[in-house]
């Protein structure tokens, strides 16, 4: 027995997180017979498709060692803008001008407002050095503020079969927004894998003096990793507004939160330059999971709050006994 | 005093210590010697309680010990001061050295009085005239280690351990420490002293302990040992010194740096550097000569664009002028920086051998954009093979390697990138010997291939082993040049601060 587990424990410990999550599916598997179904296999990718694409960006803030607690701000913002482009489009009466926007208009104009917000989170950081908590703390009351005023507290309703197709659609087979998240997972995994850009994101992490030592563009990188958590959140902003047909101006409340779990169940180390995309992912199914099954399991949503936080400590608990030799 | 018997530690199969057998005495210098490696930190961290598990017996005053945390080997009287100051800079001195042993008066609160009063106490015995209230942030190197031997007399140490305490103050702080050393063998400590420095070790030592691969290879008095017999003893068999042959005349210069100044980041009417002239030319060695403070490390940052705002002057490569805004630029222009600080500044070290040597030279081994796995390996396999270094493959990571290994890596990133001049900070700081050696030869065979060196050091053999010219800074000034057969009187006389 001893030696068997010493063989096996490499294996053991690279696949910990995919073991747990298949020990997660099991126990629920047999608690409950809703729970392997393929109608509800669907339902869970789709639920945690926003959280996904959140949390990617926040993994790459996350290995440059920095934080960013905006992006649920920055999704509601995205999403309202969106969709109140959609429905009122601009209108200057001054100049006796309107303009209208298509859905792909709109959609661009949601990414474009979620990329300049996490440009500007980027820019301040470097800029004015600023600690990432605090920066982006800022920008978490602004963007949310700017919704507020945006939507005038009040809903936006009524976008149209074309826009809610993006978060309620099938193609071949699959949800739509399991294609939209799927795609961004693979990209980025390329991106941080394959690219000079990724190279540089764990460099940053893992001493950015080192880093800008060896020439690398410290201030450069940053500005684009918050941009594209930033654009990334604003995609997740579409496809909430989209599914509920609504874009509410509270939307994407505390999600950095769920983010942030995705990002260190799946094993990222807060303090940068270690860790994983393909991580992250698997973190956000587990916590997708577990919500799935504690809903299934009738269990009492004040009870599910209590459970994911302990799976989130559990986690770290497990991931650190396990490099703590290193 | 303290005695370890058979002392065994293992990591995860690798055998750390093997066996070790030695014996502190009271009241004398106790040096233990060994390359990097070779377990003498190990073998420290159980001593003083950090490894609470290994094989063997220790013998504390003739009683066997056993301590399970640092905190119950310090009340045993077994202190242990670090080559990285353990130190909480915004808290003044009183309050580090009471840190965790706080007195308190009869109702609870701080007794700020009576730790003031034994702090000054504490610093008067070690000749530190500061105040008790001083912030540590605001001391100098020196200072905050003799803070640290002061927290080790407050607990009324028996056996204490200094882990090379010279590897970042001045000369004339060393001279103060040696003193302080001197008093407290007078007081029946024992001391255990670990150094690279074999000087300091004859000038300090009772008596040694050589420990290789782990194993305790040999312990004696310190009397009537040589270097060489050190030296053989530590790596088993007799090193030759390198040793740069004749002063070689570059016929090209190379770098020309005219009237360079750098302002002073906080005080802007102060510069750290001060009119700097100076030339390296192809194939050269130029070394740069300094004690703590005397702006080497500025210099060498300011040549690689590492502060545009503050620069002023001119530098000139291959007789073009020059002006870096980032180390960026600097290394496009073909320059290259070996930092002081290579865990810091010149590694990731959480990344792998491979990564860590293409990180400044990506552009070569992309292609559309995409990095080429295969071409990045053969890279980093070709800088392993040529300069030696030990490590299970190019997929390890960095932080597993050895001092000596770990600088080889920071020299295969810069050579990828096949710079005209490579600057070197302390390039072979807390290096072994052999290690030494061949980091020595490297830079010699660079300088043969027509690369210009420009090596920065506070170790004076180092500077003369391997220089064409010397060059002293002090102060922020260059002070003098000087051939490579200078002496290490005139190169000190000029490397003095003349202002107190």
């Amino acid at each position: 027995m001893q030696i068997s587990l010493q063989t096996y424990r490499p294996v053991i410990l690279k696949f910990q997180s995919l073991i747990a999550l298949l020990l997660l599916c099991i126990t629920i598997g047999l608690l409950s017979d809703k729970f392997f179904t393929v109608a509800n296999g669907w339902n869970v990718l789709r639920q945690i498709s926003v959280n996904i694409c959140i949390s990617v960006g926040m993994t790459l803030v996350v290995l440059t060692a920095g934080i960013d607690l905006s992006v649920g701000s920055v999704l509601a913002l995205s999403g309202a803008i969106a969709a109140g482009l959609l429905r009122n489009g601009i209108e200057l009466p001054a100049n006796n001008l309107y303009i209208g926007f298509t859905v792909f208009g709109a959609i661009v104009a949601g990414i474009l407002t979620g990329s300049v917000l996490g440009w500007f989170n980027g820019w301040a950081i470097t800029r004015f050095k600023l600690p990432p908590f605090v920066a982006t703390l800022a920008m978490l009351t602004i963007a949310r503020g700017l919704t507020m005023l945006w939507t005038e507290g009040f809903p936006i309703t009524g976008l149209g079969d074309s826009f809610t197709f993006l978060g309620t659609g099938w193609f071949l087979g699959i949800p739509l927004p399991v294609w939209i998240s799927g795609g961004i997972v693979l990209v980025t995994v390329l991106l941080m894998d394959q690219t000079r850009f990724g190279r540089y994101v764990y460099a940053i992490g893992g001493s950015e003096s080192a880093a800008r030592l060896s020439g690398v563009n410290i201030n450069r990188i940053k500005i684009r990793v918050y941009t594209l958590a930033g654009a990334l959140a604003a995609v997740g902003g579409l496809l909430v507004t989209s599914r509920l047909d609504s874009a509410q101006p509270n939307a994407g409340t505390s999600y950095e939160l769920d983010s942030i779990a995705a990002v260190v169940i799946g094993g990222t180390s807060l303090s940068g330059g270690r860790g994983s995309i393909l991580g992250t992912v698997q973190g956000a199914v587990i916590i997708g999971v577990l919500n799935n099954g504690l809903v299934l399991l009738n269990v009492s949503p004040f009870w599910q709050q209590v459970v994911k936080g302990i799976v989130i400590l559990l986690a770290v608990i497990i991931d650190k006994s396990s490099t703590k030799g290193e | 005093m303290l005695r370890a018997e058979n002392i065994t530690k293992r990591f995860s199969g690798v055998t750390a210590l093997d066996a070790v057998c030695l014996e502190f005495q009271a009241g004398k210098v106790t040096a233990v010697i060994g390359e990097n490696g070779a377990g003498k930190s190990t073998l420290m961290k159980i001593l003083s309680g950090v490894y609470p598990d290994y094989e063997g017996q220790i013998w504390y005053k003739g009683n066997p010990v056993r301590f399970a945390s640092p905190r119950d080997a310090q009340d045993c009287g077994i202190a242990i001061i670090h080559q990285e100051l353990n130190l909480i800079p915004y808290l003044n001195i009183t309050e580090n050295i009471f840190l965790g042993r706080e007195l308190t008066t009869r109702w609870g609160t701080l007794d700020k009085k009576a730790m003031r009063l034994r702090t000054g106490q504490l610093l008067d015995r070690l000749n530190l005239s500061i105040s008790p209230d001083t912030l540590v942030s605001e001391l100098k190197v020196g200072q905050q280690q003799v803070v640290e031997i002061a927290k080790a007399l407050l607990i009324d140490s028996e056996v204490i351990i200094m882990d090379e305490p010279t590897s970042a103050i001045s000369e004339s702080e060393v001279d103060v420490l040696f003193r302080i050393i001197a008093d407290l063998k007078k007081e029946q400590k024992a001391i255990v002293y670990i150094s690279h420095k074999l000087d300091e070790l004859f000038k300090m030592a009772d008596r040694f302990v050589v420990l290789r691969d782990g194993k305790s290879i040999e312990s004696g008095e310190m009397q009537g040992m040589t270097h060489d017999d050190i030296i053989r003893k530590m790596v088993g068999r007799a090193v030759h010194t390198i040793r740069r042959q004749a002063g070689f005349l570059s016929p090209k210069p190379l770098l020309s740096v005219e009237n360079l100044c750098l302002k002073h980041p906080e005080r802007t009417q102060e510069n750290q550097l001060k009119n700097i002239f100076f030339t390296v030319g192809q194939g050269e060695i130029v070394g740069i000569f300094g004690l703590m403070g005397a702006g080497r490390t500025e210099l060498l940052e300011t040549l690689f664009g590492l502060h545009p705002k503050r620069t002023s002057g001119k530098i000139r490569l291959d007789e073009q002028e020059r002006h870096f805004k980032s180390p960026g630029d600097a290394i496009a222009a073909g320059l290259a920086l070996v930092p002081e600080d290579r865990k810091k500044d010149g590694l990731v070290l959480g990344l792998d051998v491979r990564t860590n040597i293409s990180l400044t030279n990506l552009n070569s081994i992309e292609r559309n954009g995409l990095l080429n796995r295969a071409k990045e390996s053969k890279l980093a396999n070709q800088y392993i093979t040529d300069l030696n270094i030990k490590t299970s493959s190019e997929r390890q990571t960095a932080r597993n390697l050895s001092g000596g290994n770990q600088q080889k890596i920071v020299l295969s990133k810069w050579l990828a990138t096949h710079p005209k001049l490579l600057m070197l900070d302390e390039p072979t700081r807390g290096i072994d010997v052999n290690a030494k050696n061949e980091i020595y030869k490297l830079i010699l065979q660079l300088a043969d291939a027509g690369m210009g060196i420009l090596v920065v050091s506070s170790e004076l053999p180092e500077i003369l082993a391997i220089s064409d010219r010397i060059l002293v800074m002090s102060e922020g000034n260059l002070t003098t040049e000087l051939p490579a057969n200078a002496s290490e009187d005139e190169i000190l006389k000029a490397a003095i601060p003349q202002t107190i």
